[in-house]
């Protein structure tokens, strides 16, 4: 009789199911931090789940808050299915915005359509540019990328504190004693359009298009190909003839391009303006990490960042609730997400186990020896034990 | 104007804080110097500077002693670390992913402690400089060198010690073999997973104390996420200085006198805008790296974890 646990269906369904177990874990832990807290998790989380998805205009904010997580998620997929670790969604982001923002700024005569696509586009070059030095200095000189995307995010977060206060800074402002350093707001005829009376944006849908058109480019493209093959193995690929340099630099490229539009949907999507408060997370909110913890979670798959965007989106919507209600501060949401993280990455452990396992079995059962499978498959299950 | 940089008060003032300023990055840069030599990338010292930080500075505002507060900030590192080394070592999990991972928990949860159990910025009168007879008096070099306080001291003693430990003991040897080639080492019975729980333990734990070297010895001050990116540049200086705790001494000393040069510029009201003159580290480094990057070889086995085969 076929036992269920060792059928192959049910072994991959667990693998699938991986991400989701370890989440309940990193809200398990959670639990504990509230209750150390003295807070009742059930309240605390069932007000995170109202303050998410409670009424249409709380998932609609959910989807708001998705938005950034998707489209920094989706370069995600891209640079580390090519093997290269892109830390800097941050930095890309804020370039993004800033160009995107300076076509609203200066073409104010120009019909809106045509400016949002600009800007659109020019956010999308800025994130390349940016990511692409980092791609450009890990594939020619051996700069470790997490270091450079790193030093970036920094540097980008001061072009962008030096502009808003000064070049780009609201005319308005400039001549007040208190100069908030931040940008005009943007013509109304700028604005991506809006699901009323919610602020839901058309940015959501231009991310979950580009999501399937990143699958396609992943898998179905020869640059795809090239890109993922390298990040598998880059002797193999070199040896193949792929000029394994090049697809570095356009993994990092890509990914940073996607992080700039991130950057850029948020001015026309949401804020209408760029403003500082000296910090990166002050404009991005963060998104260009939580977008590696949504596209890790969606296991570097364009089509899975979807639903994990979306999850993480309503944790940070959610938190505002909690906080709100029980008073435990929306940080403890951070530490869930690192906590997340850690726990799918760690849990990836598991399924390499159970590969082997079913490679293992594979094999015996090739030997031709039915009879003996259940002697033969226990040093396998020791294995796991151990 | 410019022409001020260049008085004696001046410059004895750039040198003096550059020295200081390399304190908190020479504890999280030396302790992860010997993760990686190991093979580990713990891209997590941020989230450990930061617990190290606020547990070294609650602690001190509770008990109104500092090396308690240290005491707290090394444990906090150290069990940090023991996490990074389960996760890495037996699960076997991509250490730059859990890395950020373990740097987005220390994120959060300080920043939830900090608001949970001190509501407000408050200040610690943190430690006092330490007058060392018959140094301290010497002109100019004494105002330089030998007028900082006991932490300070402590990061530049363990230069020379982390140089002497991975060079010449059997226990850097050890290290050393992991990192380079573990199948190896472990045919010689060095234990693979204790070493690299051992290396990854003490990065956590000079992590801890390089954010409590912020918080009680510098700034004198915590608030939320107060590192802004520091633990990720000591990871960078490790590249920077080939993994070699004299480079990463070269490295931090460089970083943080341009550092203190900028900051002495925004002083004298030097007219270069101050988020331009920030950036200049940063770019620095860059541009360092590029150029040095290339003459020196990571450990081989970084960032690959280690099965034994059967």
């Amino acid at each position: 009789m076929q036992n269920i646990f060792k059928q192959e269906w049910f072994s991959r369904l667990i693998d699938v199911m991986l991400p989701v177990f370890a989440t309940l874990a990193a809200l398990g832990v959670g639990a504990v931090m509230l209750l150390l807290l003295k807070v009742n998790p059930f309240v605390a989380y069932g007000a995170m789940f109202e303050g998410a998805f409670g009424s249409g205009n709380s998932i609609a904010e959910t989807l708001v808050k998705a938005t950034p997580l998707l489209l920094v998620g989706l370069g995600i997929c891209i640079s580390f299915r090519g093997s290269v670790i892109n830390i800097g969604g941050e930095g890309q982001m804020i370039i993004g915005a800033l160009l995107a923002t300076q076509m609203g700024l200066m073409f104010t005569d120009l019909p809106g359509w045509f400016v949002i696509v600009l800007a659109l586009l020019m956010g999308f070059v800025g994130g390349a540019l940016w990511g692409g030095i980092a791609g450009y200095l890990k594939a020619y000189f051996g700069v470790n990328e997490i270091l450079t995307t790193v030093m970036m995010n920094a540097i980008a977060v001061q072009l962008m504190n030096f502009l808003l206060r000064g070049p780009m800074i609201d005319p308005s402002q400039a001549q007040l004693a208190s100069k908030i350093p931040q940008t005009a707001r943007l013509l109304d005829a700028f604005r991506l359009p809006r699901w009323m009376p919610t602020r839901l944006h058309l940015g959501f849908l231009i991310a979950v298009v580009l999501a399937f058109l990143v699958y396609i480019l992943l898998w179905r493209t020869t640059l795809g190909y090239r890109i993922r093959a390298v990040g598998k193995n880059p002797d193999a690929s070199r040896y193949a003839g792929i000029n394994v340099k090049r697809q570095i630099v356009l993994a990092l490229l890509l990914s940073g391009a996607f992080a700039g539009l991130a950057g850029a949907i948020q001015v026309y999507g949401v804020n209408y303006r760029m403003i500082t408060d000296g910090s990166a997370s002050g404009f991005t909110g963060s998104a260009g990490f939580n977008g590696i913890v949504a596209a890790l979670f969606g296991q570097l798959h364009p089509l899975g960042t979807i639903p994990a965007s979306i999850l993480f989106g309503a944790l940070l919507v959610g938190a505002n609730k909690m906080q709100r209600v029980v008073q435990v501060p929306s940080a403890l949401v951070i530490a869930l997400n690192g906590l997340v993280v850690v726990f799918v990455v760690s849990s990836d452990y598991w399924r390499r186990k159970r590969q082997r396992r079913r490679l293992a079995q594979a094999r015996i059962e090739e030997d031709d020896e039915p009879d003996e499978e259940p002697g033969a498959a226990s040093p396998a299950q020791t294995e796991v034990v151990a | 104007m410019i022409s001020e940089l260049f008085t004696a008060t001046v410059l004895i003032g750039i040198l003096a804080s550059g020295i200081r300023l390399a304190t908190p990055y020479l504890y999280a840069a030396i302790g992860e110097t010997f993760g990686q030599r190991s093979g580990v990338l713990n891209l997590g010292v941020e989230g450990q500077m930061l617990l190290g930080a606020f547990a070294a500075f609650y602690v001190s505002l509770m008990t109104g002693n500092l090396w308690l507060g240290i005491l707290a900030a090394a444990f906090v590192g150290a069990l940090m670390g023991l996490g990074m080394a389960y996760v890495t070592v037996n699960l076997q999990a991509e250490q730059g992913i859990s890395g950020i991972g373990f740097y987005l928990f220390g994120l959060g949860l300080s920043d939830l402690l900090f608001q949970k159990l001190m509501g407000s910025v408050q200040t610690v009168k943190g430690f006092p400089k330490l007058v060392i007879p018959g140094l301290t008096n010497i002109p100019v070099l004494g105002e330089i060198f030998f007028n900082h306080n006991i932490l300070v001291y402590g990061a530049y003693l363990l230069v020379p010690l982390a140089w002497f430990v991975l060079n010449k003991t059997t226990l850097g040897l050890k290290i050393r073999s992991v990192g380079e080639n573990p199948e190896a080492a472990d045919s010689l019975g060095i234990s693979v997973a204790g070493v690299r729980y051992f290396t990854i333990i003490l990065g956590g734990t000079l992590s801890g104390i390089a954010g409590a070297s912020l918080s009680t010895a510098l700034l004198n001050v915590f608030q939320q996420n107060m590192t802004s990116g520091l633990g990720f540049i000591a990871v960078a200086l490790v590249y920077f200085g080939g993994w070699r705790p004299w480079g990463v001494l070269g490295g931090a000393l460089l970083f943080s006198l341009i550092n203190s040069l900028q900051l002495w510029i925004q002083v004298l009201n030097i007219p270069i805008p101050s988020d331009i003159a920030i950036m200049m580290p940063y770019i620095l480094t860059i541009l360092v790296l590029v150029l040095t990057v290339s003459r020196v070889r990571a450990p081989s086995a970084l960032t690959k974890p280690f099965t034994r085969s059967e």
